[in-house]
Formats: structure tokens, sequence, C-alpha cells
């Protein structure tokens, strides 16, 4: 079984939940930016959550299948059309072989995972089929798709039409999107006066966001406490001693933009982090548009274990509902 | 040195053993590492050595982070007392250094150097108070290097030189990153030179490349089949400068899949080391001589 990329899209890779276990040698765990998305979609065609399937970001792929599977849609809000006929995301539904799946412009959010049943087979690479494009490793030959590439999908029953995650187990984006964040690893880098005004400062994602990380601009530039810098570290204040970066984390070179680290994320490098991301919102990040307003809220370990485990209670009461 | 615990959110505790560069906290960091990983405590997912820092990845659903934070204190005394000792290898990794592909990217980039009108290398140079390029190269390649980190992307070394603190070359980062940088570039940031494992961008300044490739997603490299990374930290390396006769029968050796680093095994003592530099060094490199 096969389906045919007719056209690509902006940047759409084959993904999983990824590839944990590497990161010591500078090798992301990847996988899904929008996880529960992910592992929705998969569940709607009744594949294992950690099946393959496509994340294709701002713009949808135009897909061509070569046999009879089904089909689910999850994540940004984007409409689309098989064979012309508009079908409905966060629902299952099957295709004939030679039907053609399309997409309109993105009305919300940034990614959509396309799943199909028996999910996307190309070869793994270190246990996963995730595409990690910088390391040339996983999906397509380490690439984003192309026009004309023809991937292969494992078989697999074909589930009933119109299995669907209902709306209040989707996760609507509201505005300003909030962003929590724990303190922490060189926080103790910022003075005062800008450690406050991270949290008061009205932030907007930057152009420059990626699986590797997003960049946001809009706030004050930082004010370092003063210090003779260590040595190894390098000249500028937000220079460290190169040290291992943690997914969610928020370096600041400079002082000037932050950016915080995807799944894609370096492994480690010589900028000070102020605190990372909680594990709770890192989906939310990758629905995120540029231009779209942020506020970075400061959340204690408790607040965001409590927040890790509502996420969690969504993903059971998915599992519930389509089992 | 004083060892700083903190959390990098809901998922990571992060260990800085010192805030500065030195083999000792090189060596405690990945003692207490290594002591993690052996200590085999349910929910770790992954563990990260750095120069003077670790990491370690957990997950909270399985170890709180204060128990998984508690759980690395409770062995860090015993990381001090461990000997400082390394079973290792020594690699002549070659190196052309002021290569054309390096020179044709440093000038795209210029104007984000801190030396608009001279070279990498001319900047390095001068900074460090050497006369000439040539005797900057010569002190970059003279003395062997310890690959402390490995990380950044796909398999890319950082190395600390094997010489006294006022020995140590350094070289601030481009002021601006670039958005290019050529596979294999051997780069120098702070006190740590780098190999650049794959093309992309960087703030590291340019020096020279190397033909020996030290990542390979496809393994079809004869000396990356097992593992697709070259280095790992603990690593030691000699640099060996080349001319563009004997990078080009690297390149071809590498691509005929006939190229066989050399390498031998060796011990690395920290204290013999300390005490007799040049002396433990010369020890190093004679042992390349054999392989």
């Amino acid at each position: 079984m096969t389906l045919e990329i007719l056209k690509p899209g902006l940047a759409t890779t084959v993904q999983d939940l990824g590839r944990p276990g590497y990161f010591h040698l500078g090798i992301p765990e990847g996988g899904a930016m929008d996880r529960l998305a992910m592992r929705a979609a998969n569940l709607l065609v009744g594949n294992d959550e950690g099946a393959a399937g496509l994340e294709a970001v701002f713009m949808g792929p135009e897909i061509k299948f070569g046999a009879e599977m089904s089909v689910a849609v999850t994540g940004a809000e984007m409409p689309m059309t098989l064979d012309g006929e508009p079908r409905t995301a966060w629902t299952a539904f099957t295709v004939k072989p030679g039907q053609v799946l399309s997409f309109g412009f993105l009305k919300e959010g940034a990614r959509i995972y396309i799943a199909v049943s028996g999910g996307i087979d190309t070869k793994p690479a270190l246990g996963s089929r995730s595409t990690y494009a910088i390391g040339a490793l996983g999906g397509v030959e380490g690439r984003a798709v192309m026009a004309g590439d023809v991937l292969p999908v494992g078989q697999a029953m074909i589930v009933p039409e119109g299995r669907c995650v209902p709306a209040q187990l989707r996760r609507p984006l509201e505005y300003p999107v909030k962003l929590r964040v724990l303190p922490g690893l060189y926080w103790h880098r910022l003075t005062e006066k800008s450690q406050t005004a991270f949290f008061e400062d009205d932030w907007v994602v930057a152009p420059e966001a990626d699986r590797m990380g997003y960049r946001f601009r809009g706030g004050q530039p930082m004010e370092f406490v003063d210090r003779p810098q260590p040595f190894g570290a390098g000249s500028d204040p937000s220079n460290i001693v190169d040290g291992c970066y943690s997914y969610g984390s928020i370096q600041v070179p400079g002082g000037l933009e932050p950016i915080v680290l995807h799944r894609d994320a370096v492994s480690g490098g010589g900028y000070f982090t102020l605190g990372t991301v909680i594990s709770a919102d890192m989906d939310l990040i990758g629905q995120l548009q540029p231009n779209t307003q942020i506020k970075f809220v400061e959340v204690t370990m408790a607040e965001a274990l409590d927040a890790r485990a509502h996420r969690k209670e969504m993903l059971h009461e998915i599992r519930r509902v389509l089992s | 040195m004083k060892t700083r615990y903190t959390y990098g959110g809901d998922e990571h505790v992060y260990v800085e053993i010192d805030d500065e560069m030195s083999l000792d906290a090189f060596f405690t960091s990945l003692s207490l590492a290594d002591l993690v990983r052996a200590a085999n405590i349910p929910g770790v997912t992954e563990i990260c050595p750095a120069n003077a820092s670790f990491e370690v990845r957990f997950d909270p659903d399985i170890i709180a982070p204060a128990d998984m934070m508690m759980r690395i204190k409770e062995l860090e005394s015993a990381a001090h007392a461990q000997e400082k000792r390394l079973k290792t290898r020594i690699i002549e990794i070659p190196v052309y250094y002021q290569d054309p592909w390096t020179h044709e990217t440093l000038m795209r980039f210029r104007e984000r150097h801190q030396d608009p009108a001279g070279t990498d290398l001319d900047y390095a140079a001068k900074i460090n108070g050497f006369d000439s390029v040539e005797a900057f190269i010569e002190a970059h390649h003279s003395q062997p290097w310890f690959v402390s980190m490995v990380g950044f992307v796909s398999g890319l070394p950082f190395l600390y030189q094997l010489v006294d603190r006022d020995k140590q070359l350094q070289v601030p980062k481009y002021l601006r990153p670039r958005t290019d940088t050529p596979k294999l570039t051997v780069g120098y940031g702070g006190c740590f030179s780098c190999i650049y494992s794959v093309r992309g961008a960087g703030g590291y300044q340019m020096f020279g490349i190397t033909p020996m490739p030290i990542y390979d997603p496809e393994q079809k490299i004869s000396y990356l089949q097992d593992f697709m990374v070259f280095f790992k930290p603990g690593d030691i390396v000699k640099w060996k400068p080349v001319d563009r006769a004997e990078y080009d029968r690297i390149t071809a050796e590498v691509e005929a899949g006939t190229y066989v680093p050399k390498i031998a095994q060796v011990d690395f003592d920290l204290d013999a080391f300390n005490s007799d530099m040049v002396g433990f060094n010369a020890t190093l490199m004679e042992a390349l001589n054999d392989a």
C-alpha cells in the first residue's frame, strides 16, 4: 500500500512520537510537535498512537492514495476536500484508490497531522520514522517530502467512518496565548527588573519559528547581573560554558529575543537559559503562527505537574472515546 | 567548585559542577553522570554530559522531580572521590587549515564578524598575541585536545585543549551567527574547538576543514558502520595539518571506503597530566606513532 505526494506543502515531514535516547550525541527526540494531535489522529484511524503520519506546517500537501484506507486529520484548522468534496477534521473517513486529498488556506493554528490506517511505513532510523532534517535522518531520505514521493503504508483494517474527537477534547487557542514557564537553569543571571519584565512584557512569535525552536520578539532587552565572565564562557554576558539544553528551555542570545527549543532542539550550546516551558504547553507551541501574541506565565513545579496531569487526562479521555 | 542543581521544567534536572571550564569540572561531571547511569533510576530517559555540567531527563509520571534531584545529590560525594582516570583513545584528525571552502564562507559573512577586514584566523592570531597566523595554527595543532562534550547537532564534538589555562586559546563567537557553515569545518568559540558534523548555521570562528566525516546517518562510511556518530566524550584528538593534495587523497580514500582513521588506545590520568602536561601529552602522541 502506498500514498503519493502530488504537492508537498511548505515543509511536510513524516513524524511519529520521536527517538528519545540520543540527545547526548546531539540527535534530538524529534517527533510530532503537537503530540496530542498526532496521537488523536492515529487513534481515529485505529493505529497505535506512535505510528508515523505526516506533519504539515502552514500549508497542506496534496495526496493521492494508492489503496483503500482510513484517514484522519487533526491539529490546526485547515479546510480539506477529498476529490473536491469537503471532509471534516478530527474525524475518520475512508479513501478509495486514486482519490486525492487537498487542503485550503490555514485558518487557525499552525500544524496539521495526517494519519492513515496502517501508518506511514518508511524505514525507521534509530527506532523512529521521524524526520530530523538537520541530521538527514529518518522520514524520506532524511528530508521533507517532495512532489512525486511515493510513501509506503502499512496494512490495516478500515475503521468506521465518522469516528471523531469531540470538540472539548481538542485544545482551542485563546489569545494572547499563555505559555507557562518554570524559571530555573540560569535564571539568576537576570536582574530582578528583567525577571519581572519577562513575564509582564507582550511578546509575539517571530518569523524564525520551526521544529528546532520558536523565537519571540517585542519584549524589552534583558539586563544581566554583573560578573566577571567564567573562564571558557565567552565575553558576552549571555554566554555560559557550553552546556546541555532542556527541551522547552528558553535561551536569549545577547539578551534580545527569547528562543524556546522544541522537538528538533540543538542539544547544547553557549547561551544562558532562563527557564523552561512546561511539558504540558509544548504541544501548544507547535500550533503558533508567526505574529501570534503570547504571554509567558510563571508557574511553580506543583502547577507544572498539575498541568501535565490535566493533559494526560485529556489523552485518557480521547482514548476512552475512541476505544 | 560549587555544584548547582536546578530544574529544566518538569522533565529535566540540570547539574552544573562549575560555571567555569576545567578538566577537573569535566571529570567530576562525567563521573557523576556515569554514577547516575549506573544507578539505573526508574524514569530516567536521557543522561547528557557536557563540558562542566550535565543534564538528566526523566519522566515525572514515574519519579517526582524532587526525588530525581535528591537521587543525583546522593551520588555527588562518590563522584568527587572517584579517581580522575579514563581508558580512552587518541585519534589523529587531518585538518586542512585556511582551505578555500571555509574561506569563501567566512568572506560571505564578514559583516557579522568582529574584524571584517581580515579572516577568522587573522583575528584569532591577533587577539591571542601571536605574530603570525602560522604560529597560531601551530599552537592549535601541536598539543592534543579532549572531547569534553558531544552535541549541539548530530555528533558534533566540543574539544578542550590539554594545556595550562594561561596557554588556552580564546576566541569569541561571531557577533551574529552565520546561516551557513561548510560540513566538517574545524571551528573555534570561547576556549573550545569543534568540528561541524553537518552543514548549517554556526557562530564559531572557522579555521579549516577535515576530510574525515564524523557523522553518517546512512552508515555507509567504513568506520561509521557500527554507529553513525564517531565521537564520544573522553576521546582525545590530535589535529594533523594537511595540504590540499593530502586533503584530496584522504577524501578519495573515504569515498572508496579504504580510509582508516589513525587511532590508539590510551589511559588518561588527570593527576599525571597536571603534574607534567607536556611530558604526558608527548606520551599520548607517541601512542599514535605506533598506531
